[in-house]
């Protein structure tokens, strides 16, 4: 270690080895895991997601959730942005992820032909 | 890319008291279920240290949610992988539940054990894992270090520390700012700085437990001090009956010289400094600093007369700082927050907060941090959970052996070194052991003063002879036979030693014994006048036990254990217990299927 830069340099890459364990003001990806979810593929989906989020270097918050009851549009992928509504995709491939991800996490714009529903910020 | 990048990050507690439950099996079998499912790519499994809820133990938090499973057993594992790391389904049965509710608590910082702690020093434990240089410089670690290396003189750098108002953590209080200006100001071109981690009293394990969990904090504690002091070369003197520790601060000095973070030039500033371990033999008395010192000079741990003190003529006769461990682990928060912040935690003449071992007859036993200040009452009842079994408390012991007794009528009692001096206590190095209505205090203060007088190196006359004569004075109120002016005499006795022992092994050793006697003065009058002992500890003094004979079903399994064959009756019907030869032992009580034995 030669100067206090080469530390703080060091230091901005590190943090995105422990990223996972804080979540607080990161955009999340939510992947719908009921049995429903998982029998219409949502595994793929799961693997497919980490795949992009670990290709791009992101610091997104991956989670999974139960039946939401919109059984018939499984899988079910939701992204939020920080202090934005949560959009819900409807019958997502692992073709449509990367899209997604570019679209609508990168870039900030919701992909309309995919997605199904839109929750309010501080909705559930 | 980043092929660092894992959706979920398990931590599974590898400190000592978690490995000791079962954590390195939980650790294995979570490895091989990871795979078993094809998610080792996506899950990272992190080994950390010590998260001080060791009751709970072995732990294991999951995140990106954060949800803390506690008490988690090899078993448990399959519906960890399964429901929550595959589907996202929080295992209820696994989280923690509120002692008296019903209410199970997903998020670590919701626990009420967590949630009046303010954790600086043990910040880290738990959070990272502490193989790792990488994790500790990702959460801002070396940071201070850099600071001062680069950007400060080693007198701003005492100027901080001294107006941090950081006090010693050892327990004695002495203000580490003046302390390193006093070794600073020494004239000599060699000198050191050492890290006291022989921990050494019993229920104590702040100590071990940061060196296991966060050791480059320490390490980047240390470089500060031998930059602000002008030292080259320091030791962390460790006790060898702390192997997880020692091998974590191996690794950590390994790490720390291939980042060039010990060793020449550190951070360009010019400044060079290494760092060794010595490994201690685990004498008590190898804690006071020149015994400490005279240890790793190859001589006999005993201490010597001060002055001159470390600071002035310390290891090889140059000076040296002396330091605790948790000293040393406050100092790179006080430098990256600054002395303001740091003040504003704690009273005004004990800043910052304190780490505490919970242990003895308490519902949460574990290592917790608190502001000073705080009082006895919230420590053991807000986060330590009360007193177990639903007893009734009746007095703390604070500080070990060096330490003292406290009432429970004094609980409000706000925790800092003045106040816990005021009454007869002292900080100590921080053990807390809960003791309830069935401890005899005698034996308590026996007790400790057992382990000092076997401790005393026997250097001085007033801690070798005078210890010893008072454990006589104490054994032989134990067994019934104290005399008229015993405590009369325990109190000269102790007194005495007090004031005129070479170094605080003796200069505390009577403080047990004379705290119990000013609050529990009764007790020890019945030891004499009654011969007996209300908390029916004593041998020989206990009332005997009792069968109740509606109860007994005459099943004859006391009568197989009584060590003296006090117990007797025909098969089927109910026995009786022979006063004159019960030595009220209480292991019939233990066996009785009905719980027909009690203390009459």
């Amino acid at each position: 270690m030669k100067s206090l830069e080469e530390l703080r340099k060091l230091r901005a890459e590190l943090e995105k080895e422990i990223s996972t364990r804080n979540s607080e003001g990161k955009p999340k990806i939510i992947i719908g895991m009921g049995t429903c979810g998982i029998a219409a593929g949502a595994r793929d989906i799961l693997q497919a997601v980490t795949k992009e989020v670990r290709k791009r270097n992101l610091d997104v918050n991956i989670s999974q959730t139960g039946c939401i009851g919109m059984c018939e549009q499984e899988p079910l992928l939701d992204v939020q942005l920080p202090g934005q509504d949560r959009i819900t995709y409807g019958k997502v491939t692992a073709g449509d992820v990367e899209r997604i991800v570019v679209e609508h996490l990168i870039n900030g714009n919701a992909v309309k032909d995919l997605a199904i529903a839109r929750l309010e910020e501080g909705g559930i | 890319m980043n092929p660092k990048f894992y959706r979920s990050h398990v931590l599974v507690c590898t400190g000592t008291g978690c490995v000791s439950s079962g954590a390195s099996n939980v650790r294995d079998n979570l490895e091989a279920k990871l795979e078993e499912f094809g998610l080792q790519d996506e899950i990272k499994i992190v080994e950390t240290g010590c998260h001080g809820f060791c009751e709970q133990g072995p732990i294991v938090i999951v995140y990106p949610e954060g949800v803390f499973y506690c008490q988690v057993q090899t078993d448990d594992i399959t519906d960890i992988v399964e429901d929550h790391l595959l589907k996202g389904r929080v295992v209820d049965r696994l989280l923690y539940t509120e002692q008296g509710t019903e209410i199970r608590i997903p998020a670590y910082s919701d626990i009420d054990f967590y949630k009046k702690q303010h954790r600086i020093v043990l910040g880290n434990c738990g959070r990272i894992n502490p193989e790792s240089i990488k994790e500790y410089i990702a959460v801002n670690g070396y940071e201070a270090c850099g600071k001062a290396l680069t950007e400060m003189t080693p007198e701003e750098v005492i100027a901080e520390i001294k107006g941090s108002g950081l006090r010693g953590r050892g327990g004695a209080g002495f203000p580490t700012g003046l302390k390193w200006e006093l070794t600073r100001q020494s004239p000599g071109e060699k000198k050191y700085v050492i890290c006291n981690a022989d921990e050494g009293d019993p229920g104590a394990f702040m100590d071990r437990s940061l060196l296991e969990g966060d050791p480059h904090r320490i390490i980047e504690g240390m470089i500060i001090a031998a930059y602000a002091i002008g030292a080259d070369e320091g030791y962390i003197y460790v006790r060898a009956e702390y192997p997880l520790a020692i091998r974590r601060l191996e690794i950590a000095l390994q790490q720390a010289r291939e980042y060039g973070l010990l060793g020449e030039d550190i951070f360009g500033s010019g400044f060079n400094f290494d760092l060794k371990i010595k490994k201690g033999a685990g004498a008590f008395v190898c804690g006071e600093e020149t015994a400490l010192m005279a240890s790793i000079e190859g001589q006999r741990g005993m201490p010597r007369p001060k002055p001159p003190f470390p600071s002035v003529s310390g290891l090889w006769g140059k000076p040296t700082n002396i330091n605790n461990v948790e000293t040393y682990g406050n100092v790179p928060d006080i430098m990256r927050g600054g002395a303001e912040a740091y003040r504003a935690i704690g009273t005004e003449h004990s800043t910052g907060t304190k780490v505490f071992a919970l242990t003895g007859k308490i519902n949460n036993t574990g290592l917790v941090e608190v502001p000073m200040g705080m009082s006895l009452k919230e420590i053991i009842y807000d986060i330590g959970g009360g007193v177990s079994d639903g007893r009734e408390l009746k007095a703390v012991q604070i500080g070990g052996p060096s330490g003292g007794c406290i009432p429970a009528d004094l609980l409000d009692l706000p925790i800092d070194y003045e106040s816990l001096r005021e009454v007869g206590a002292m900080m100590g190095s921080g053990g807390m052991v809960v003791m309830d209505d069935t401890t005899c205090m005698v034996d308590v203060a026996r007790f400790f003063l057992k382990f000092t007088q076997s401790e005393s190196c026997g250097k001085c006359t007033p801690c070798r002879e005078g210890t010893k004569r008072m454990l006589e004075i104490l054994d032989r109120l134990c067994s019934g036979e104290g005399r008229e002016g015993d405590l009369e005499l325990l109190e000269e006795l102790g007194e005495h030693i007090i004031s005129t022992s070479l170094c605080q092994l003796g200069g505390s050793a009577p403080n047990p014994v004379l705290s119990t006697l000013k609050y529990f003065r009764a007790e020890y009058e019945a030891h004499i006048k009654d011969k007996r002992c209300p908390a029916n500890v004593c041998a020989g003094m206990a009332a005997p036990y009792v069968i109740d004979e509606a109860l007994c079903i005459g099943c004859t399994a006391c009568v197989r254990v009584c060590p003296t064959g006090a117990i007797s009756g025909e098969r089927k019907k109910p026995h009786i217990i022979h006063p004159q030869v019960c030595i009220s032992c209480g292991i019939c009580a233990s066996k009785c299927p009905v719980h027909a034995i009690a203390q009459g």
